[in-house]
This record gives structure tokens, C-alpha cells and sequence, in this order.
């Protein structure tokens, strides 16, 4: 294997692995202030149609960028109004965005379906950013390199702020947080809100930056590994970031063996890999514990009311 | 109110006229009442007497229709409890506002409105700790603490506001006799210091140890102001329930009967992390006599009563007999059939299904006994008329059999459930915490169920934290001490500090400090 390959599968599992972990950690917010918000695969695509429409209309894809952050967060809060407003089941009304978001991509994109715009261009210059080998660490967007920096911010806001702190209050005792004194249901908007936006980020990954061509359905499910790999990472920044590598390099692993043309097992067995995993991961971790509480929010899911 | 020694100052806190009504309910209704500087006033009440409410009302949580509140003098408006605290009023809550997966120094910093730098915080609480004597690891996680520590965590929040006036809603209610003592050692320190304390409850004889005034709230009105050390515990608790208080009678027949439950070498291993294992537990329970189990919580009560009741099994038939009969590896519904009842202390979720009706939560564990669903289906016409029954014969106050077990209050709740089980005349009947969070009226009715069912030749185990209640209702009396039992001994030759001892003896730091 030559080192070009290895440059080339490492970009791959980079790019595989930046919009699992821009909606997962946004997701884990959420879920630390409690909420359950099973609609990230809907506003991922959101963000990924919108994001496409406006880089296609302007020309810009940093304008893109910013309308999917937009359309993540208009869509997160069709979800807050219903579940954390009028107190809908959670769990309904995240499938629900789930299929919405599913649709109105389809129903924005369908103009678009082919079309191409410019992708996103890697940060650093091109001496360094289309050097051979040093690539793999110059030759990226902007997207991955945020996406390494907010997990070391939300690591450092929930750990070591006080808005962190709270955060985490409201999503571990609502009722004591509100007792307190704490606007709970203002602090979950919120939450769910970054939720949406890095959604829609994540999303607009795959329609600006992975394939630059829009296309229905265009993120795959990935949002539900998403999900999954909030649960994997109990709930900490730090083990998020190797899960959604580890997850990207099963992704990569199954594309790359493709390539090779490996033929003593069959592509699906693959495809199923990432979802086997996740099954496979999640199950261990519960064996682990004795209390079978995988560290989950003590609220998570819950709905509130002020009375 | 009287207060000859603080003439000339004006009341710490004055309530006038305070009423606030709810959909249906009057919760209070022209409440007035002043406390001084300096004062341990009690706020005396059976459940549902409107003083959470008017604590709420207080403490800025809710707002009063009508009536003004006055502060040093002057009126003020309490919209939030961010506003009461900046008065200076501190609340600890009965059910702690804490977060179990956080530290005690993270808890206390959620408490403060202002940020406060972690180090400052860290020697701010220290010295709080120290100056107050109070036993407390900042650096623990909530769920590893006791009932206690975790109460010092709401007191130590207060105390860093400065407070002037402080909120103590029913603050014994899970303590040792141990731990009171020394939460009334802190409260008097407290109130010496200047601080005035509002200090809810309805155990009479802590209010007559503590308090300097006492408002008497039934019905959501002020029914009388007294001193609670020269007014006597019995017109006290009459004024509270508005009846005369029933007195508990005992039967004869105690202790000479046959052995109805004999547990022999009960070993159970505890749930990790938080279980406790039990260790050989061997007592046998006779017809006719009330046998109570007195202990700290967590010292193996849960694992014993799951074990008595056949969630858990035990190793060998031969460990549980019932009524002779070996049935240590039967499960919960056969042992029920047998005549094996057990209530457990937590009544919502565990003991009921808060979701069911009534009605529903009545099949649930008299199906076993009763007639209520033949065939398997279920008899609604029966099921109705044995829910029915309970709340008649035990005063439950309810809008029907058709109400969720959950809208009811916690005593209401505990007396249906209570009738549940003595409805179906169980050979054994084993009960954790009866009275627990019930108002006085309630917890005598079903001390006195719990009497007769003995009375009737049933064998009946209490296991209780609640001392006074042991040893009213009990004929013998054992510990569980860290998953051990103790042999029992007749409660007459007991005294309640020998067995605060035995009860706090396991957890020798805090014996120690008491």
C-alpha cells in the first residue's frame, strides 16, 4: 500500500466522518438539556437543500453554509414549539420532523436534482493543502477543522461553564432546576436550536462539500447513526469524536473494499457494517454497566411544564 | 403573636390577608402571620392545610390573589424566587432540588444567581461547613449520599446567600433521630445568629423542641397561633386535624399465636452499586403481633422487603416458610395467592401503577385472593365494587374509583393502597414506611388498620424509619444494621435513644459527630 493511498483513504474517512460528528455533537447538546430530538436526519437534510439552493443562487457557498445553519434551526424549531411548547411526545414528534424534513428537501430539491456548485475549498493554500502527504492535515474545509474545535468548546462549555453547568442541570432534574430558579424551557430552545444548526451544517457537508450536486435523500441516514453515536459516547465530547471516526473508518472501509473489488464477501454484508456496530457497540456498552443507566440525561425525553 | 422580646422591631416577615385559590380549591384563604428576627416559627399542618402553597407564595414560586407581604416593616412583591432570595429569604425544599449526577460543589453553584469563581466557592463552603460543624465531602457525587448529607447540601446553599429568613419545609421527615438532633443543633445556631426560620412540619413534639411560635393552618386557614412549648402536643395536633385525635388501641392476643412467616438465613445479593447485600436475616413473625423493623434508609430494607415479597428469590425454598409452607422460591404471585402481602414504601411506580385507575390498580394484587377476575377476564362490576369499598372503609379522598392513582395525594394514595391488602385479609402483611409523607389524621387510621389486622390474627411486619411509629405500633422490635438483623426485642424494653444508637451505630463518622 503506498503512502498516496493511505493519504487518500485518510481523506476519505475524514470526509465520511465531519457530518456524523457536526450533528452528533449538536444532538448531544440537546439530549444534555434533556431533550430527545429524533429529528436530526430531517433537518440535516434541510440544511443540506437549503444550503445547496442558496450556493447555487448566489454563487457563494459561505452564504450557503449560513442558510443551512438557517433551515437546521427554522426546523429544530418547528420541533421545540411542538414538543417543548405545546409538549408533544418527543419521541412522535421527532420522527415526524424526520419525515418532514424528508419531504421538503425533495419538494426544494427537486429544481435542483443534477445541478452542480462550486465545492468547498480547503482552508490553507494549495502548496500545502494539495502537498501529497501533508494534506491530510492542511487539505481540508473549513467544516472539519470547526467541527475538531466545537467539540473541544462544547467539551470546555459543558464541563467548565456556568451556562454548561446549568445546562446540564436542566437536562439531569427539570423539576429542580426549574424550583431553582432556572428558565428550563428557554434553556432546552436553546439547546435544541445549536442542535439544528450544527443539523444543518452537517447536512450541508454532503451537498457542499462531499458531492456538490444535489441529489434526493442526499445524507443517507446519516443522521440516525447520529443518534447512535450520541448514545455510544455517553454523552461526552471527547468519546463522540472516536465514535463518529470509528464509524466514518467503517463507512470508508466498506466503500474502500468496494474499490478493491474484494469479492469473498458481499457488498451489502458491508453496507451493513456501520448499522452492525452500532448494534454491537451499544450492547456491550450496556453489559458493561451494572446499572444499565449508560449515563443518560435523568430527564432526557421528558416533557416539562411550569406549574 | 408573641414575641415580648422583640417589641420594637418590626416583623422579619408579615403575611396579611394572603389568599390564592386554584381551579376548584381554595388553597388559602385570609392567612396572616409575622415572624421576627430571630424566631423558629413553625407553620403546623395536615397535607392539603395550604402550606406549601403559602410557602410557594413566599418563597416567589407563585403569587397570592389577594393580601400583602411585608419585609422588615415594608411591602414588598415576590415574583420569582430569584427575588426572594435577593430579600434574603432561603428555602430548603423537602424533596432537595438537587441534581444526583453532579457533585455536592456543583449543586451548591447551580443554587447561587451569581457565578462564583470554583476555588472562592470551594472556601466559601468550607468555612460554612466548618463554622456549623457540618459533615459534607464537596467533592461527591449526590446519589452516593445519604438523606442527611444531602439536606446539609440545600442548608450549606442557604447559608451562602446570607440569609435572613429561612424556609425549612419538613426537614426531618427522613432523618435519624441522630440527624435531627444535629439539624436543630444547626438551626438554633442559625436562628442565634440573627436569622428567623420558617419551619414547616406536622411532628408536634419537634416543633415544641424547636419552635418559639407556631401557626396552625387547616383548610387553607389559620386555625390558631399558640407557643408550642407551653401549648400541649395533643390540642396542637386536635387544631391541626380539626377532630379529636383517634387513639391507637391495641389488641390482647400479641405474640403467643403461631408463627405465620418464618424467614430463616435470608441472603440476598444488593442491586450494585447503591444495594445493600442482606446477610443471613432470620425472624419469624407471629399471629396476632406486630413485628417492626427499625433502620436507616439503605440499610437493606428495599432488599428485604423484595425478598419477603418474591421479586428477588432467595437461594432456597426453606428460607421463607408461610404459614409453615417453604415458599423462598415461589414468585410474587403465588406467594400473594398464599396470603403474602407486601407494600412497598414507594406508592407511585411501585406500589401503584400511577397511570391505572383505582379500580385498576385494585386487580393488580387482589385478583390473587379475590374473586376479581375469573377465568382470567376481568370482572369489572366486582373490580369496581372492591375499589369502592376501599375508599369507603378507609376514608380515601378521591373523585371516584375511575381516578389515576397519581392525582391522588400521597396519604390518600397510601390509604387505598393499605386497603388494598388488608382488604383481602393477607395471613402475613409486610409494610414499609405506612405513614411516610402522610398527614397525622391518615397515619393514625392506618396504624389502627395495621392493629386490627393483627388484632384478627394476621402477622404484620412493619419496617419504618419512623421511631415514634415503631414503637406505638409495634409489640417487638428489631435493626437492620447494614443487611443485618438484629434478634428482636420487646419494644417495652426499649428506649428510643438505645435504638437511635443501634440504628446510627453503623455509620460510625456520623454517631460520632451526632
Amino acid at each position: 500500500m503506498t503512502s498516496t493511498m493511505v493519504v487518500s483513504i485518510l481523506m476519505t474517512l475524514i470526509a465520511a466522518s465531519t457530518p456524523l460528528l457536526l450533528a452528533a455533537l449538536g444532538e448531544l447538546v440537546a439530549e444534555k438539556a434533556g431533550v430527545l430530538n429524533l429529528g436530526v436526519e430531517g433537518m440535516m437534510l434541510c440544511g443540506a437543500v437549503a444550503g445547496f439552493a442558496v450556493a447555487f443562487s448566489t454563487g457563494s457557498t459561505g452564504i450557503g453554509l449560513v442558510a443551512a445553519m438557517a433551515a437546521g434551526v427554522a426546523a429544530s424549531m418547528i420541533f421545540a414549539v411542538l414538543a417543548l411548547s405545546l409538549m408533544a411526545n418527543q419521541v412522535a414528534t421527532g420522527l415526524a420532523l424526520t419525515i418532514f424534513g424528508i419531504g421538503a428537501s425533495s419538494l426544494i430539491g427537486a429544481g435542483f436534482v443534477g445541478r452542480t456548485v462550486t465545492r468547498l475549498q480547503p482552508v490553507f493554500p494549495a502548496a500545502l493543502s494539495e502537498h501529497p502527504i501533508l494534506r491530510v492535515i492542511f487539505g481540508h474545509d473549513i467544516l472539519v477543522y470547526l467541527s475538531f474545535a466545537l467539540v473541544a468548546g462544547v467539551s470546555w462549555f459543558l464541563r467548565r461553564t456556568r451556562p454548561g453547568l446549568i445546562l446540564r442541570a436542566v437536562g439531569e432534574n427539570d423539576a429542580s432546576a426549574h424550583a431553582i430558579g432556572y428558565p428550563v424551557v428557554a434553556i432546552r430552545y436553546a439547546a435544541v436550536a445549536f442542535g439544528g444548526a450544527l443539523a444543518g451544517l452537517g447536512g450541508a457537508y454532503f451537498s457542499l462539500a462531499l458531492t456538490p450536486m444535489w441529489a434526493d435523500r442526499l445524507t443517507a441516514g446519516r443522521g440516525w447513526i447520529a443518534l447512535a453515536l450520541v448514545v455510544f459516547s455517553a454523552w461526552k465530547p471527547g468519546r463522540l469524536l472516536l465514535g463518529a471516526y470509528l464509524f466514518g473508518a467503517v463507512m470508508t472501509l466498506e466503500l474502500q473494499a468496494k474499490a478493491a473489488g474484494i469479492g469473498w464477501i458481499a457488498p451489502e454484508m458491508l453496507a451493513m457494517a456501520p448499522y452492525l456496530a452500532t448494534i454491537a457497540v451499544l450492547t456491550m456498552m450496556s453489559l458493561g454497566r451494572k446499572t444499565g443507566r449508560l449515563d443518560a440525561p435523568a430527564c432526557l425525553g421528558k416533557p416539562f411544564s411550569a406549574s | 403573636m408573641k414575641q415580648p422580646r422583640e417589641q420594637d422591631v418590626p416583623p422579619r416577615l408579615a403575611l396579611a390577608h394572603i389568599s390564592k385559590s386554584f381551579p376548584g380549591v381554595k388553597a388559602n384563604e385570609d392567612i396572616s402571620l409575622s415572624v421576627s428576627p430571630g424566631e423558629i416559627h413553625a407553620l403546623l399542618g395536615e397535607n392539603g392545610a395550604g402550606k406549601s402553597t403559602l410557602v410557594k407564595i413566599i418563597y416567589g414560586v407563585q403569587q397570592a390573589d389577594e393580601g400583602t407581604i411585608s419585609w422588615n416593616g415594608s411591602p414588598v412583591s415576590i415574583p420569582s424566587p430569584k427575588a426572594a432570595r435577593k430579600l434574603g429569604i432561603g428555602m430548603v425544599f423537602q424533596h432537595f432540588s438537587l441534581f444526583d449526577a453532579m457533585t455536592v460543589i456543583e449543586n451548591i453553584a447551580l443554587g447561587l444567581d451569581e457565578a462564583v469563581d470554583r476555588e472562592e466557592l470551594k472556601s466559601q463552603v468550607a468555612a460554612i461547613l466548618q463554622s456549623y460543624s457540618l459533615p459534607l465531602d464537596p467533592e461527591r457525587e449526590v446519589h452516593t449520599l445519604s438523606v442527611g448529607e444531602r439536606q446539609r447540601i440545600e442548608i450549606v446553599r442557604c447559608l451562602l446567600q446570607k440569609p435572613k429568613l429561612l424556609i425549612m419545609d419538613e426537614p426531618t421527615s427522613v432523618l435519624t433521630p441522630q440527624e435531627v438532633e444535629r439539624l436543630f443543633a444547626t438551626l438554633r445556631q442559625i436562628a442565634a445568629e440573627g436569622c428567623s426560620i420558617l419551619y414547616i412540619s406536622h411532628k408536634l413534639h419537634e416543633i415544641k423542641a424547636l419552635c418559639d411560635s407556631a401557626t396552625i393552618l387547616r383548610g387553607g386557614r389559620v386555625v390558631a397561633t399558640c407557643d408550642p412549648k407551653i401549648e400541649t402536643t395533643k390540642r396542637m395536633a386536635e387544631l391541626m386535624i380539626g377532630a379529636e385525635l383517634r387513639k391507637i388501641e391495641h389488641g390482647k392476643a400479641t405474640g403467643s399465636g403461631a408463627v405465620r412467616l418464618e424467614v430463616k438465613g435470608l441472603s440476598l445479593r444488593g442491586e450494585p452499586p447503591f444495594g445493600t447485600d442482606l446477610e443471613s436475616v432470620s425472624f419469624e413473625a407471629r399471629a396476632g403481633e406486630i413485628l417492626g423493623i427499625a433502620g436507616v434508609a439503605g440499610n437493606g430494607q428495599a432488599e428485604l422487603l423484595t425478598a419477603l415479597s418474591g421479586e428477588q428469590l432467595a437461594d432456597g425454598a426453606e428460607a421463607i416458610r408461610l404459614d409453615g409452607k417453604a415458599v423462598g422460591l415461589e414468585g410474587a404471585g403465588p406467594r400473594r395467592a398464599l396470603g403474602l402481602s407486601c407494600v412497598p414504601e414507594e406508592r407511585n411506580g411501585h406500589a401503584a401503577v400511577p397511570d391505572f385507575s383505582l379500580a385498576d390498580n385494585g386487580v393488580l394484587t387482589a385478583r390473587h385472593r379475590l374473586p376479581l377476575a375469573p377465568h382470567g377476564f376481568i370482572s369489572r362490576a366486582s373490580v369496581k365494587r372492591f375499589a369502592d369499598g376501599v375508599i369507603k372503609l378507609f376514608d380515601v379522598r378521591t373523585t371516584g374509583n375511575a381516578a389515576l392513582a397519581r392525582s391522588l395525594s400521597g396519604g390518600n394514595l397510601q390509604k387505598f393502597i393499605m386497603g388494598r391488602e388488608i382488604g383481602q385479609q393477607p395471613a402475613v402483611l409486610v409494610v414499609s414506611q405506612p405513614t411516610w409523607g402522610v398527614d397525622a389524621g391518615a397515619a393514625a387510621a392506618i396504624r389502627q388498620e395495621l392493629v386490627d389486622l393483627a388484632a384478627k390474627g394476621s402477622a404484620v411486619v412493619v419496617i419504618s424509619q419512623d421511631l415514634d411509629e415503631l414503637l406505638e405500633l409495634a409489640d417487638r422490635l428489631c435493626v437492620i444494621n447494614e443487611g443485618r438483623l438484629s434478634a428482636p426485642r420487646p419494644v417495652a424494653s426499649l428506649g428510643i435513644d438505645e435504638i437511635g444508637l443501634m440504628m446510627g451505630g453503623v455509620h460510625g463518622a456520623e454517631a460520632a459527630h451526632a
